[in-house]
């Protein structure tokens, strides 16, 4: 059974999108949406690591429930040039690039999120079943809100 | 007769009435001193320009000036009645600072010139945009205090003409989010609900909406409900002690932000208590179930930790929301400002749906609006939506509106929501926007967050036309400012919060060479040369009256249905409810009756959007969930606002307003009386909180946010503990400064958060982390008025009262009965 290692690559792929959400928030602290629901939507991913790890034990996995965290050093200095970056075009370049990369990280949560979906009703493991009802709603959510975003930002950014 | 001070008690004397009874006429007159009504020259007919409720009135004419105004005894919104700002808020009108030339920019001073001078101009910039960057680079944001006709000409030279997305109004601050509401609940805008729900309803709910003072006749309904036989009883959700949570059965204060929680909470007693028609919902709803799985975990004292009520009340709100016969809610900014605006108003919705309780006499829902036209703004194009409510991500709608117009449907921009305001500002500080054209608003003042505001509105590289009729603090920053007429000066038709459309005639003439809304941007269309696919004019209109018929045409078919109206049937008995066609030649009183919807996948205005990062649903998915057009019943998690107190924050700033004034004053604070009932800012804090921070009625404070700080006199008031309320009123075109603080602001916005609800876009106003600290002791109480939400929570030694002037007439002509 190959569960666990597919868990582990879950929890490693919302580890990296709640840090891709945050990352892309505090970059765009002038866009005032991206940084609220950045921030927001990272929290789903959080939900969903300590839901992972929890799970987890059940395949003999010691998973860390807390997410990973950059230094709230790193935080700062970034929020404090996204504000000084706030009024250069290249700026909005560096959204539409930034939003890509969170839908194609969302739709990444999303797959691994259904592998696990179809593996736990393949061996009726009910606990497992719940927690990816549960929280995949939530990746494609995130997912969207990336799409939505990049189709709203792309005209006004491209033909400008 | 009776001569009443309609400062000291605004909503005049009591004409009790009972339950299904007729609410008896009164009719509220003020003329200018010394002026006899037999000596009235001519009375012309309008309607309520100074809120939303849409009340009917005649304008006195006195040797060619506005002299007074009565209210229309016949029309079935008002029966006659008026509030104290339509009794003297005409005064504005006729103020000496009213613009009376165009201005142009001229070596950084604004300096007079002529129309084809300043017209000139805007139409050379926005040519050479157009060749350099395309539309853009063009924004325009308008107000919810035009015409109709106005908004549907600027709608289509800008959508079908310019072919830009940047449209928007001030609606967005106000009332986005009664849109959002009922298109997230029924796909659709419009309200259900009827005024004469009041009539008949036994049970009122009042979410956030302080309608003592934003709508006081409407309230004056009520209150004669209250004082009549079979008395309503009425339940307000509200941090303040208004008079509305004074006269309520149940008040419930809830820590600002946590609405959707509330809501959950008394969702989840009507559930389980199994208050709920099952029968409705089955055959006329879709997301019951979700509903249910959301609210599960919301039971009473989960909801009590949140918001700060007792369990038990929320308990008592639910079981009269749940044993009520005929259910009226009613929401206003408390709930569109805040935090998660609209999924806590969906909520309210769910009430009235779960409870089957939409189009029967009584049982109703009015998601209301703040100013007098913000539905004709939401409805013909003003604020970024498509016209008579299209659906721009459905194809065919954006051919009909092509077919319409006479354009190819790829020169209507559909690709993306149109930008809202705040976003337009953001392009215009990341410089993509370079030409914003703001039209009857004040965004210096009333947007939030101003120093960043005020920093970019005044960059050199945008291009800032305004037209207004007074040197606003915006328009002091434009390159050119276009002088308006104003509501009595032009002709235009109007619709209120329950699709009441009145006629608003020309009753003088506008000062200086002030021109209508209307006729400036015909005069833009007209020197641009917009032109349609066969190479005619695109504005093929030319007046007011001839504006209104194609407007008419543009909404055939489409839920507001105007084409049964006309200027002559508008006249005369006033007040028709739209859809007004050939099946319903006399108007609609009711929306929704017997479980019908505009919510058909192909007919619908929207397919509605995530509630909490509102990302738009595809057509898809919409059609998957709702393939009938039924009601859709949408739940939402609750989430925390963004800013919460801190050490250094403790309070939780609100902003609002009072029932003397207006927007930012541009109007109210000439018209004297109004003005003196309310002259300056103060700032609300509770009896206990006063005590611990060492502060006293009087004292002058400073609020501090980390944006910004402002000054103002303490009145300590019936507000919920931990909360801090500033009026956002006042600006800076009344003192020295001009357009902006010199040291400590007064403007409430300066302390505001930037941030917005993801579905409506509507900017919040009433959760932001604050401080407040004593700079002085007073020298006297706060001139805050003390007979509204600001009431003084001990006696301070004065009353709020008029001038020996400001009586107003009240007759009843038929005591107890109808005209």
């Amino acid at each position: 059974m190959k569960i666990g290692l597919a868990l582990e690559e879950l929890h490693r792929a919302e580890n990296d999108l709640a840090q891709e959400l945050l990352q892309v928030s505090e970059r765009h602290k002038a866009d005032h949406e991206i940084y609220h629901l950045g921030r927001d939507l990272a929290g789903w991913s959080h939900r969903h690591i300590r839901e992972i790890a929890e799970v987890g034990r059940n395949y003999g996995l010691d998973l860390d429930p807390e997410p990973e965290s950059e230094s709230a050093w790193a935080e700062r200095i970034r929020e404090k040039g996204s504000e000084l970056l706030g009024r250069r075009s290249h700026a909005a370049l560096l959204l539409l690039r930034d939003l890509r990369e969170i839908y194609m990280k969302a739709a990444g949560v999303s797959a691994d999120w259904d592998l696990l979906g179809q593996a736990a009703q393949g061996i009726k493991h009910t606990d497992l079943l719940e927690v990816a009802t549960r929280c995949h709603p939530d990746t494609l959510r995130q997912m969207h809100w990336a799409h939505a975003k990049l189709k709203e930002e792309a005209t006004q950014i491209l033909v400008s | 007769m009776t001569r009443t001070d309609r400062i000291a008690e605004p909503w005049g004397t009591r004409t009790p009435y009972p339950a299904g009874g007729q609410w008896p006429v009164r009719v509220d007159t003020h003329l200018e001193d010394g002026l006899d009504p037999g000596d009235v020259d001519r009375w012309v007919q309008t309607a309520s320009i100074l809120h939303s409720n849409g009340d009917a009135l005649d304008i006195a004419v006195k040797d060619g000036r506005i002299a007074g105004v009565r209210g229309r005894a016949g029309d079935r919104v008002n029966h006659g009645r008026l509030g104290p700002k339509d009794l003297y808020g005409w005064q504005a009108n006729s103020s000496p600072d009213r613009l009376t030339v165009p201005l142009i920019r001229e070596g950084g001073k604004l300096v007079e010139t002529d129309w084809d001078t300043a017209m000139d101009r805007v139409v050379n910039r926005t040519r050479a945009l157009l060749a350099e960057q395309g539309a853009s680079a063009i924004g325009f944001y308008t107000t919810g205090q035009l015409f109709a006709e106005e908004y549907y000409t600027l709608g289509v030279l800008a959508h079908g003409g310019l072919g830009t997305n940047h449209v928007d109004g001030n609606t967005r601050l106000c009332t986005a989010t009664a849109a959002a509401a009922l298109k997230e609940s029924f796909a659709c805008d419009g309200q259900p609900g009827s005024y004469t729900d009041v009539d008949y309803a036994d049970v009122i709910a009042l979410y956030g909406h302080n309608m003592a003072e934003t709508q006081t006749v409407l309230w004056s309904r009520i209150l004669d409900r209250l004082a009549g036989p079979n008395p309503p009883a009425i339940i307000c959700v509200d941090p303040r002690a208004t008079p509305v949570a004074r006269a309520a059965t149940v008040h419930l204060a809830p820590r600002p932000g946590t609405n959707v929680a509330l809501m959950n909470g008394l969702l989840h007693e009507i559930i389980a208590n199994d208050w709920v028609d099952h029968d409705y919902i089955e055959a006329h709803t879709v997301g019951f179930e979700d509903l249910v799985r959301q609210v599960k975990d919301f039971p009473p004292e989960t909801v009590a930790r949140i918001c700060d009520v007792p369990a038990d009340r929320i308990r008592e709100a639910a079981r009269l929301i749940g044993g009520a016969e005929r259910l009226l809610s009613t929401v206003l900014q408390g709930f569109y400002q805040a935090n998660q605006a609209t999924a806590a108003s969906v909520q309210v919705n769910n009430t009235n749906i779960v409870r089957g309780m939409l189009g029967k006499p009584g049982c109703g829902i009015l998601q209301m609006n703040g100013q007098p036209t913000a539905q004709n703004t939401r409805e013909a194009g003003g604020d970024g939506d498509l016209p008579a409510f299209r659906n721009w991500s459905n194809g065919a709608h954006i051919k009909d509106l092509a077919r319409v117009w006479n354009v190819d449907p790829m020169s209507i921009p559909h690709m993306s929501p149109p930008t809202h305001v705040m976003q337009m500002i953001r392009y215009a500080e990341e410089g993509s926007i370079r030409m914003l054209w703001v039209s009857g608003t004040n965004p210096a003042v009333s947007l939030p967050e101003l120093g960043r505001v005020r920093s970019i509105l005044s960059q050199e590289r945008l291009f800032l036309v305004v037209q207004d009729i007074f040197l606003s603090e915006t328009a002091q920053l434009a390159d050119v400012v276009l002088p308006a007429a104003t509501w009595g000066e032009k002709t235009g038709t109007f619709t209120n919060v329950d699709r009441t459309v009145h006629l608003s005639e020309k009753a003088v003439d506008p000062p200086g060479q002030a021109r209508a809304d209307l006729d400036i941007f015909l005069d833009y269309a007209r020197r641009l040369d917009l032109l349609d696919k066969d190479g005619q004019p695109l504005v093929k209109w030319h007046d007011a009256e001839s504006a209104f018929e194609a407007w008419k045409e543009c909404t055939r078919g489409r839920p507001c249905d105007y084409t049964g109206l006309t200027y002559a049937k508008l006249r005369g008995d006033s007040g028709i409810q739209w859809p007004c066609n050939e099946e319903n030649p006399d108007g609609t009183e009711r929306l929704y009756a017997d479980g019908k919807f505009w919510s058909a996948p192909d007919y619908c205005e929207s397919y509605g959007r995530d509630l909490v990062t509102g990302a738009p649903m595809e057509a898809s998915e919409y059609k998957a969930l709702n393939p009938e057009g039924r009601a859709v019943i949408k739940a939402a998690e609750y989430i925390p606002p963004h800013e919460l107190p801190s050490e250094d924050f403790p309070f939780q700033l609100t902003t609002g307003r009072t029932l003397y004034q207006f927007h930012t004053r541009t109007k109210t604070g000439r018209a004297p009386q109004l003005q003196a009932a309310a002259p300056e800012v103060w700032v609300e804090m509770s009896a206990a909180d006063a005590a611990a921070w060492g502060l006293s009625e009087g004292d002058l404070a400073e609020v501090t946010t980390p944006r910004g700080r402002v000054r103002a006199q303490v009145r300590v008031s019936g507000i919920r503990d931990g909360v801090l309320f500033l009026p956002f009123h006042y600006g800076y075109w009344d003192t020295p400064s001009g357009h902006e603080p010199d040291g400590a602001g007064r403007a409430a916005n300066e302390l505001t958060i930037t941030d917005w609800d993801a579905a409506s876009k509507q900017p919040i106003f009433k959760t932001a982390a604050a401080r407040i600290e004593k700079v002085s002791a007073g020298e006297g109480p706060s001139k805050a008025p003390t007979n509204t939400a600001s009431a003084p929570v001990s006696p301070v030694g004065w009353s709020t009262h008029g001038s020996p002037g400001s009586e107003a007439d009240e007759d009843f002509p038929v005591p107890g009965g109808e005209a």
